[in-house]
């Protein structure tokens, strides 16, 4: 089984690749970048116009199986992520019972493979029942595929027991990956706290609940010489936190998510609970400090924190409804619209941001090009333009603040492990 | 002339004129509730309904009494009594009751914007009688009216309004409200019950009192709710009062002829004593007699009756 990809404009960071050359693909596998590339009884697909790149990894979604399924299955995520260019997903362990470890990891593999979508990689509880008290089975989870270890949704107070989960998980040379957050600050709090809510009467979460637990963590991964990835970085002085930690060498990384580098605490005015998540929407000074990290390099990854949501929970009063919007079907959309068709980043940078940082750091196999590894590929039209219609998304929930959006810059084809996934737009 | 809008959620984005325009009709409202028969007809056959999810005497007595005398058929719900401790959410409650074929509905609800989602839900006009701590646009209203009535033009005037900001629905309406029509506002408090970033929406800030009251010529009192003790926003009662209660001392150093209004329920000897609540410079009486006219005058209009004129008045 071979797959030819002509004259696609490929662009491999991880091989410093970026030019109009073929791809062939065979037996599951990248067997040949370059120039001229014949290939008999090959599948030919037609790439001219479009962006050919290691598959995209989003290493951050809420899948919701087990226990809210009518919210989202492994199933309809994988799908979606399909849909929205992605090749591989890693989704967190806030399920109800939490994904811990190695028989929930193994739920998840199993139910990834029987879909037969986007890969799906499991990370794994940090603690027994996502609680923050009790080290879960750290090492079993990932003996048995957890790409990364996380509380993700609940912030660990603890810190002593986040320095145990960082040392302990520093023998897999896998991550952890912490959600930032300090809860008594958070209080009761729904959205950036600042000019906007104090007009709107919602109460605030003030930026510095992101940042005393980012400083924290970060110090924490400095004791223990763990890896620590930062999840949905949302301010300014987190980021000067990560450089400051970069610097000294320390093993930290750090997200970032499309709607925090495009809306500001102003989407909230209108009460639309789908402007509702956590961290919230910043301000505008917040928002320019992200851009500016996603252009140099200082933030390593885009990550959507696919949150599905029902519509009864999010159709509420804003305090009443959850947090968290979804976000694979918009990610690429977003990322092109916002910062390559603003000049931020170009398009290497996006693949960098995209696929291969994200693959690297959750130690995946995919996110390059070189012959040998897997072939997962995404093809993309950085100039297609399209509106948001939640009402088509493949996900089970709906619950975007970027309807009736207008964007530039979609996915068109998508390969896993060979299989062509979605042709032209069209899923198969 | 109509009064241009469906719905009447806060003072925030309404005109001066609008809030003018209110406010003299609310004037041509005032003499009704001093006839023997306190009634008249422009609401008759209309329905009312009023839903309140928090407690309430004095605006729900207000707003009800306001829609009985222009002949409204008005219906009263507390949540205690309401479907909601059964479950239901907010908008199903408010979709049932429009099922019934009403005209208007009043709402008072703890979460900040739930009027907002109503009216985006519901096709009658909604009224926000309070709205966790962003509105309380006829609190306001009646506010600017007896200020109105007691001192006049408020161009230029200066409005110090005391105590609890952060939580305040009170405060942000008579904010936005005396603010266009004129007057300065400065806002008075420890700085934990003051909000952040409140100066950007036109306001001054003041941690002390004794500094500001010499320079008021309306003092706005609110409300303290004790559980902001255990929420540690100030360590006692006795201390607040010290800082920022009402008291005669710190009254000594004000304009002879300013005026102390307070939106109720009062704390007598927390935030302001009992010789300043009731002495001559109070108008709080006066603003739940007031507030009377304004809830009639808003009903009216949004049931779509004709604005006063200046010239008519």
């Amino acid at each position: 089984m071979k797959i030819l990809i002509k004259d696609g404009r490929v662009i491999d960071p991880s091989q410093g690749i970026d030019g109009i050359l073929h791809v062939l693909l065979k037996d599951g596998q990248v067997a040949e970048v370059g120039s001229s590339i014949g290939a008999d009884e090959a599948t030919v697909v037609d790439a001219k116009g479009l962006v050919v790149c290691p598959g995209l990894v989003d290493m951050h979604v809420h899948l919701r199986e087990p226990g809210r399924e009518d919210e989202e299955t492994i199933e309809t995520g994988a799908r979606a992520a399909v849909a929205g260019g992605f090749t591989s997903i890693a989704c967190m362990p806030n399920t109800e019972p939490a994904i811990e470890g190695d028989e929930g990891v193994k739920f998840v593999l199993v139910k990834a493979r029987d879909a037969g979508l986007a890969k799906v990689y499991p990370i794994a509880a940090a603690t027994k029942a996502i609680k923050g008290e009790l080290l879960a089975e750290i090492g079993a989870a990932i003996g048995a595929g957890a790409v990364a270890i996380s509380d993700d949704g609940m912030p660990i107070g603890n810190s002593s027991l986040m320095r145990r989960a960082l040392e302990y998980t520093s023998m897999f040379g896998k991550p952890v990956i912490s959600h930032s957050e300090d809860p008594a600050l958070s209080g009761r709090g729904v959205m950036n706290e600042g000019r906007v809510s104090t007009i709107l009467g919602l109460k605030g979460i003030p930026n510095e609940s992101e940042e005393v637990a980012v400083a924290r963590d970060i110090s924490l991964a400095r004791l223990t010489g763990g890896r620590l990835h930062i999840a949905h970085v949302s301010t300014a002085r987190s980021l000067e936190f990560v450089r400051e930690a970069k610097a000294h060498g320390a093993k930290v990384t750090c997200e970032i998510t499309p709607h925090h580098f495009t809306l500001t605490d102003e989407a909230v005015k209108t009460y639309d609970t789908n402007t509702k998540m956590k961290p919230p929407l910043r301000a505008e000074r917040d928002i320019a400090a992200l851009r500016h990290a996603l252009k140099t390099g200082l933030a390593d990854a885009v990550a959507s924190d696919h949150a599905p949501h029902s519509e009864e929970e999010k159709d509420q009063e804003y305090d009443a409804a959850p947090f968290g919007i979804v976000g694979l079907e918009t990610s690429l959309g977003l990322t092109l619209n916002e910062l390559y068709h603003r000049g931020i980043i170009t398009l290497a940078g996006l693949v960098r941001l995209m696929s291969t940082n994200p693959a690297r750091i959750l130690g995946l196999t995919s996110g390059t090009l070189k012959p040998g590894s897997p072939s997962d590929l995404t093809l993309f039209d950085p100039d297609k333009e399209w509106v948001v219609d939640e009402s088509k998304f493949l996900s089970a929930s709906r619950n975007t603040p970027f309807s009736g959006w207008r964007l530039k810059g979609k996915a068109v084809t998508v390969i896993v492990n060979g299989r062509i996934l979605m042709r032209e737009g069209e899923m198969l | 002339m109509k009064f241009e809008r469906s719905d009447l959620l806060g003072l925030e984005d309404l005109t001066r004129e609008e809030i003018e325009s209110i406010l003299t009709t609310a004037g041509s409202f005032v003499e009704i509730s001093e006839r023997p028969i306190k009634k008249v007809p422009v609401m008759r056959g209309l329905t009312v309904v009023n839903l309140f999810f928090e407690p309430s005497t004095r605006t729900r007595t207000s707003f009800e009494l306001a829609e009985k005398r222009l002949s409204a058929d008005t219906v009263s719900i507390a949540a205690s009594t309401s479907s909601a401790v059964k479950g239901e959410t907010l908008k199903d409650t408010a979709k049932n009751i429009e099922a019934m074929g009403i005209d208007m509905l009043v709402v008072r609800h703890s979460a900040s914007g739930a009027p907002h989602f109503l009216a985006k839900a519901l096709d009658c006009p909604v009224i926000n009688a309070g709205d966790g701590a962003h509105e309380h646009p006829t609190q306001a209203l009646l506010d600017l009216f007896t200020a109105r009535q007691k001192v006049g033009r408020l161009d230029g005037l200066r409005v110090g309004i005391v105590g609890d900001i952060l939580h305040s629905r009170v405060a942000r309406s008579n904010i936005w409200g005396f603010t266009r029509l004129g007057a300065k506002v400065v806002v008075c408090g420890p700085p934990t019950l003051i909000p952040p970033g409140i100066e950007s929406i036109g306001v001054t800030v003041s941690y002390d009192l004794n500094e500001v009251i010499p320079t008021l010529d309306i003092l706005m009192v609110l409300r303290i709710q004790t559980e902001r003790l255990t929420q540690c926003f100030f360590p006692s009662l006795r201390e607040y009062s010290e800082f920022f209660g009402v008291d005669r001392k710190k009254m000594s150093r004000a304009k002879k002829d300013v005026i102390v209004m307070h939106p109720g329920p009062l704390n007598r000897g927390v935030e302001i004593t009992p010789e300043i609540a009731d002495g001559p410079n109070s108008v709080i009486l006066d603003q739940v007699k007031y507030g009377l006219a304004v809830r009639m005058a808003v009903l009216y209009l949004l049931s779509g009756g004709e604005l006063t004129s200046e010239d008519s008045h």
